[in-house]
């Protein structure tokens, strides 16, 4: 990956935050999760994921599901970017003329499942990557969790079954931006040591800066990380990335903007000043 | 046939089916070695079985999965109404000893919500077979509808010839117009029994195997409220959201009244012992049923 690159991802993350941020002004949506993985959303479409416009119903193509769910914003701004869906609709947003909502569904073109209910995709994209092997197909499969997703039991029986069927296609992305809705997520059931434990379960984990482009590049070009194991990778990243002013802050989760708040926020964006919030904090959905 | 045989001849006819199981494996015993392409046991992960049997579906497969009825439609409850419901795949889910079926195991295997929890689910259709004949004629049908499909597996031997299965349609046996006891599932033999008692006692009764519950035949339901003095509606099922439900649903939907006696599980769970004496001692073998009935109409 060469300086261009980097300045192309840096660029097309930089327009995804400012959907993201657009979203929380209409209807509101969980904009600290979605800036927590917008940076790994964008480098997954443009330089990992096998699969354009034209090859979302190919059976050959690389699957990415959202199991968390609640930080499709970031999905949703990645394919106006990749020009897969019109940015008009984005103002659509949580309307009921569109189905653009605060959770993913298949309706919109490139969303391979819906989810919301944690704890689901990683058993769901398992039966897809089980399936790809046994057609002799070389697709990827990508589910990308929530740190706080990983209380639910079902992802630790999903883990079991994934290792044992030796799923070396299907790459399991951890979101580790710390938080999950009202807390930091090691000040309720902590998850540390993270990577060992998916270690114990049969995946070959590493961990990664989720906002550095280059070293997601080396880390993901590693993938598979180990043969007849699935590959773990533990995007470490900050809730809010990209805004000071509500980074790594428990109480901004699902926020609900005002216009001027948002106004405010692309400022902050922008570099130029940091916004100053005065709506309800911790509106819990 | 049996159950296992039916359903490797049919799995083997078409590369799209995989048989799943979440290690109950009585059924299929043999499926492990016959179809080892075509053939996945998760272990004791009902909720993994059913979300891996969605991705499955995604990609175009056809899922059959095997459980104890009540961890499937319990456990896994929610990831079937969301990845299977929601998504409207043609998942079937085939659950084992329903109901009485389930003897001696105690209230935590008894599956007698289970008709009520999958007929709430959009989308999703549900087979109540009378007996393993019953059973095999309709599980090709199952399998070829694309609809996702709850299978209460029900291996007893049959008494009766039936007819064949269409999804839908209800088959009746004898045209009483005293009483019609509309039943489903493996009480539909005591069914049998308890017509043949009050026939004698001067009774004419018709039996009405359901077969599928969803969608039900409304048709027939609607015949029997009409042209019979009684109605029973007879399961191994609590009261509430299974068959008894359906008729009153029904009834209220078209606007009718008829004299009704529910023969089900009042909200309890029933006494675990070996099938014969769970029926004499829950009151659900034919001579019970029929007394039942007798004592409804006016008799001694």
């Amino acid at each position: 990956m060469n300086k261009e690159d980097i300045k192309n991802l840096e660029a097309t993350a930089f327009k995804v935050r400012e959907h993201i941020i657009r979203m929380s002004g209409k209807g509101g949506c969980f904009i600290g999760a979605s800036l927590s993985c917008a940076d790994l959303i964008v480098y997954l479409y443009k330089h990992f994921l096998n699969v354009t416009r034209e090859t979302l119903a190919d059976p050959e193509r690389d699957y990415l599901f959202l199991s968390k769910g609640h930080d499709v914003p970031a999905l949703y701004g990645t394919f106006v970017e990749l020009g897969w869906l019109a940015r008009e609709r984005l103002d659509d947003h949580v309307k009921t003329n569109d189905s653009i909502y605060w959770h993913p569904n298949r309706s919109i073109p490139g969303i391979e499942f819906h989810s919301g209910s944690l704890g689901h995709l990683l058993s769901v994209s398992s039966g897809v990557a089980l399936d790809c092997k046994l057609q002799r197909q070389t697709n990827r499969v990508v589910v990308v969790l929530g740190d706080g997703e990983l209380n639910e039991g079902s992802i630790w029986e999903g883990l079991l079954v994934a290792s044992t069927y030796k799923l070396d296609n299907l790459l399991i992305i951890v979101d580790r931006n710390r938080f999950q809705a009202n807390m930091a997520t090691e000040d309720l059931l902590p998850l540390e040591p993270l990577a060992d434990k998916f270690a114990a379960f049969g995946c070959s984990a590493t961990a990664v800066n989720g906002h550095d482009f280059s070293a997601m590049s080396k880390t993901l070009g590693r993938f598979p990380m180990e043969v007849g194991k699935p590959t773990v990778v533990i995007a470490e990243t900050t809730r809010g990335k990209g805004l000071p002013s509500i980074e790594k802050r428990a109480d901004r989760w699902f926020c609900m903007f005002s216009q001027a708040e948002v106004d405010q926020l692309l400022r902050e964006l922008h570099g130029v000043e940091r916004a100053r919030l005065t709506s309800e904090t911790l509106v819990v959905r | 046939m049996t159950y296992e045989d039916t359903l490797h001849e049919i799995v083997v006819s078409d590369p799209r089916f995989m048989v799943l199981t979440a290690e109950n494996r009585a059924a299929i015993r043999s499926l492990p070695q016959r179809i080892p392409e075509q053939f996945l046991d998760t272990g004791i992960t009902e909720q993994t079985m059913i979300g891996m049997a969605a991705g499955l579906a995604l990609r175009h497969r056809i899922p059959v999965t095997h459980a104890l009825a009540t961890f499937l439609t319990m456990r896994a409850f929610e990831f079937v109404r969301t990845d299977v419901g929601l998504a409207n795949l043609p998942v079937k889910l085939v659950g084992a000893f329903a109901g009485f079926l389930s003897e001696a195991n105690g209230p935590t295997h008894q599956a007698v919500e289970d008709v009520a929890l999958m007929r709430g689910i959009p989308n999703m259709n549900v087979f109540c077979p009378a007996d393993e004949q019953d059973m095999l004629l309709g599980l090709p049908v199952v399998l070829k509808s694309a609809a996702p499909f709850y299978l209460r597996y029900n291996n007893l031997p049959a008494r009766v010839e039936h007819e064949p299965v269409l999804i839908g349609k209800a088959e009746t046996f004898g045209d009483g117009a005293d009483v019609a006891i509309l039943t489903y599932g493996m009480l539909f033999s005591q069914a049998l029994k308890a017509k043949a008692i009050l026939a004698d006692r001067g009774v004419s009764t018709r039996v009405v195997n359901l077969r599928t519950l969803k969608p039900v035949d409304e048709d027939v339901l609607l015949a029997a409220a009409k042209e019979c003095s009684l109605v029973v509606t007879l399961e191994d099922h609590f009261q509430t959201g299974g068959l008894f439900s359906i008729f009153a649903e029904i009834l209220v939907k078209h606007q009718r009244i008829c004299r009704t006696l529910p023969i089900c599980l009042k909200d309890r769970w029933f006494k675990p012992a070996l099938l014969d004496d769970v029926l004499e001692f829950e009151g659900f073998t034919g001579k019970a049923i029929s007394q039942k009935i007798f004592t409804q109409l006016g008799g001694k």
